[in-house]
């Protein structure tokens, strides 16, 4: 097994590997499009009724205990705080608990986390966890801008480095170190694109290969277009019971067996091994800790990956294949349904889109269907471990979670 | 505008001065509040020389609307002689003559202009050292 991590918080985790059971008990999520006739809150209220959708009729939506929202960008681009309080009346659940949790591009499993300590602790039965972006209102200039509010405001923004150009520094010197050109990080957004065909809920439903990353557009040398996800608009939903909740609901099956946050220093500079997301690997073996699972039990992942490097990374850090070797990896076949680590399945940030804050709650919703078979032409063949990982910044926060189908 | 977060900054963006650990000699960048277990009296103020090499660098060609109008423009991380490294926007060069390993010096720049009641920002860039 993984050690335990080490450090002043481990009192924490002792306490996490004694928390009541949580179930995974509905899912679901908008589309992701450049979605000009939605709003924020028709598209929270979308995904949040089509989460309802398949409950027992006598459930009263009243039982939701609480509600976390997940939004990175919201208050700089919708210019509005205090989500929680405002969709907790949109969906009309008047007066319960409401809370936004932000944590950059971490923020939905942020949510996630704490909406099951909250139920793990006996305070809650049934909670309620919505992410949700809506950056379409706003010009790409702005929304750069919003994503670079992750990075250090006074040493990295305000001198003028954005998020994207962070990883674009960080593949440079991963190909400089290991030996790679860039068309090395192509398989990522291939198998990408190739998986989001079959999701009907994905931005871009069309193939790429080699030829086309090859030709494509720099974004952020030695990062390109083809290896660059794009902001779009979207809602996703989660609903977690306690474990009588979930038998009452008839859908004990999925539990969220595992579930960690760790931290890493803001400023890129300041690492002390900048190829390494350390915050990655500790949240990491702490949910498999927790779910009691090592790398190699895991049949289909969900990562981070708005650009290969950063897939690449998060599968070292997670145990998944030695440091350096990624790439490699991906290129032999290792990241599609029918590889070892599969991964993005549904599109990852690059095809299904990237929904900044939301992406953790989609990752769930996605493997949800992973786990019930449901996810068409992507299945994993008998997939009933799940790992799902969100990163906030430059990997500056990692959440983890583990899935059990039971 | 911002004008006191800039001001505050001022020896750190105009001369790169960072901190030294009075005992242990430590060199960091940039400056911050002393951590658990530390007293503010332990780290004193350290004009870092300004030189090193390239660790890594990237193009930028989408950027925040303060620098919208620079694109495309380079950012590196320096390795400094001192040993740390620091992010910056590189300066006076080409991307395709740029190397990981390349010597570089800090050069002050204006960096951006917040408007017509706002002000200019300078603090550090790199170039390449002529040879």
């Amino acid at each position: 097994m993984p050690s335990m991590p080490s450090g002043a918080a481990s009192w924490y985790w002792d306490k996490v590997m004694n928390m009541q059971p949580v179930y995974i008990v509905r899912s679901a999520a908008t589309p992701v499009a450049e979605n000009y006739h939605s709003s924020l809150r028709d598209l929270a209220a979308a995904a949040f009724h089509a989460a309802l959708t398949g409950l027992p009729a006598a459930f009263d939506p009243q039982r939701i205990d609480m509600l976390y929202v997940a939004s990175a960008m919201n208050s700089m681009l919708q210019r509005q705080t205090e989500l929680g309080a405002l969709l907790a009346t949109t969906f009309g659940l008047v007066g319960i608990p409401a809370l936004t949790v932000e944590a950059s591009g971490a923020s939905g499993g942020v949510a996630l986390h704490q909406a099951r300590l909250a139920i793990a602790s006996g305070a809650a039965d049934l909670v309620a966890v919505v992410g949700v972006e809506k950056v379409t209102d706003r010009l790409d200039a702005d929304i750069e801008a919003a994503r670079a509010t992750s990075i250090d405001s006074e040493f990295e923004a305000e001198l003028g480095l954005t998020l994207t150009s962070q990883w674009a520094l960080l593949m440079r010197r991963y190909m400089h170190e290991y030996g790679y050109a860039a068309d090395a990080f192509a398989p990522f957004p291939i198998n990408a694109h190739a998986n989001a065909a079959s999701n009907a809920g994905a931005l871009y439903r069309f193939g790429i290969n080699a030829e086309k990353y090859r030709k494509a557009t720099q974004i952020a040398s030695p990062l390109n277009m083809l290896d660059t996800s794009t902001a779009a608009d979207g809602a996703a939903v989660v609903l977690l019971a306690s474990e009588p909740m979930a038998r009452e609901l008839g859908a004990a099956q999925i539990r969220l067996a595992g579930g960690a946050i760790a931290t890493d220093a803001l400023p890129l500079a300041t690492r002390r091994d900048l190829l390494w997301l350390a915050a990655a690997e500790r949240s990491s073996r702490a949910a498999m800790q927790q779910a009691q699972v090592r790398p190699a039990d895991v049949h289909v992942l969900d990562v981070t990956d708005p650009h290969g490097i950063v897939a690449a990374m998060a599968l070292e850090a997670c145990g998944f294949v030695e440091r350096g070797t990624a790439p490699r990896h991906a290129a032999d076949g290792g990241i599609t349904p029918q590889g070892s680590t599969p991964l993005a399945t549904a599109g990852g940030y690059k095809a299904r889109g990237d929904v900044g804050g939301a992406s953790g709650v989609y990752q769930i919703v996605e493997l949800v269907r992973q786990l019930q078979g449901t996810a068409g032409a992507a299945q994993v063949a008998n997939a009933r471990v799940a790992l799902a990982q969100c990163l906030g910044g430059v990997a500056s926060t990692a959440v983890t979670h583990i899935l059990i189908r039971e | 505008m911002d004008l006191a977060k800039r001001w505050r900054q001022k020896p750190a963006y105009y001369r790169l001065e960072g901190q030294r650990h009075r005992t242990s000699g430590e060199v960091r960048f940039p400056p911050q509040p002393p951590r658990v277990g530390e007293s503010g009296e332990e780290w004193e103020a350290y004009p870092l020389r300004g030189t090193g090499e390239i660790y890594s660098f990237a193009g930028v060609r989408t950027a925040a609307p303060e620098y919208a109008a620079q694109t495309p423009y380079l950012v590196a991380l320096v390795r400094l002689d001192e040993g740390l490294l620091v992010s910056a926007q590189l300066t006076d060069c080409d991307e395709a003559e740029l190397q990981i390993g390349q010597r570089v010096e800090m050069v002050t720049r204006r960096m951006s202009d917040t408007g017509v009641d706002g002000l200019l920002v300078y603090a550090y860039k790199f170039r390449p050292v002529l040879e």
